[in-house]
């Protein structure tokens, strides 16, 4: 099981700003190893965000999104209390969810 | 008797030659579905902004002010490249990133639902100098981009 996501969401009016940092190797499947040998690719393809329960993003990634990846978006008529949940799922089948409260 | 023969051997070949016609449309069958589901391979596959469209389904990509991406003029760190991809359209299904030079030009594709802005921000990974593209897929086919240039500085020395 991978390391925990850093989730913050802050209510701003009648929408909310979600931040996640997850924790994620992301290989490429580009790089090579010591012995010359291609690093086979290792990253998140699946990533889906609920408010409250409700899917309200999901998101298909590419092995080109950075290590530990970073993602930004807006969700509209969240309120503090509110709770955010993202899982993401990788290319091996491991998957992670977290969840956080809106401030 | 060799005439009867014949005969037969000629009908169990035709319907060997319907079993494979059968399974190879249960085949496509079963996978039509899992494609417009599922992960788009081919789309991440793709190299070019028109293949990555195409395989989306999309309409042909038009420039668009409507469009906006955001990003560094200069990248110290290829690995690292903060992009932000957002559109004031109404009505969009996608928001895509994308960054031309790479193997791979499609970054992320994200699914945007009513409850959420399509205004996303991420993180990329940059092999070298490159244009970057935001793309709105609406939900009518019709397919708007904004495209930026963004230098990479290689050996993170500054610009």
């Amino acid at each position: 099981m991978a390391d925990p996501m850093r989730i913050r969401a802050q209510a701003a009016g009648d929408k909310a700003t979600v931040r996640v940092l997850m924790s994620h190797e992301m290989e490429s499947g580009q790089r090579k190893d010591a012995s010359g040998k291609l690093v086979p690719a290792w990253h998140i393809m699946e990533v889906s965000a609920s408010h409250n329960g409700k899917v309200v993003l999901t998101a298909d990634w590419g092995p080109a999104v950075s290590k530990n990846p970073f993602l930004q978006f807006v969700v509209k008529g969240a309120k503090a209390g509110d709770k955010i949940s993202i899982n993401w799922k990788d290319n091996k089948g491991d998957s992670r969810t977290d969840e956080a409260t809106v401030t | 008797m060799d005439e009867t023969k014949e005969i037969h051997m000629q009908t169990r070949r035709e319907t060997l030659k319907h079993s494979a016609i059968v399974a190879g449309l249960l085949a496509t069958a079963g996978l039509l579905p899992q494609q417009a589901l599922a992960y788009n391979k081919a789309a991440f596959d793709a190299k070019t902004l028109a293949d990555v469209a195409k395989a989306l389904g999309a309409g042909a990509p038009v420039e668009s002010t409507d469009v906006t991406i955001g990003g560094p003029d200069i990248a110290e760190n290829g690995a690292v490249v903060p992009l932000t991809a957002s559109t004031t359209l109404a009505g969009v299904k996608h928001i895509l990133l994308l960054v031309e030079k790479n193997p791979s030009a499609l970054v992320a594709l994200f699914n945007v639902t009513d409850s959420v802005e399509p205004n996303f921000a991420t993180r990329t990974k940059m092999g070298q100098s490159s244009d970057v593209y935001a793309v709105a897929i609406l939900t009518n086919g019709k397919t708007f981009f904004a495209k930026k240039e963004v230098k990479v500085t290689l050996g993170g020395c500054g610009g």
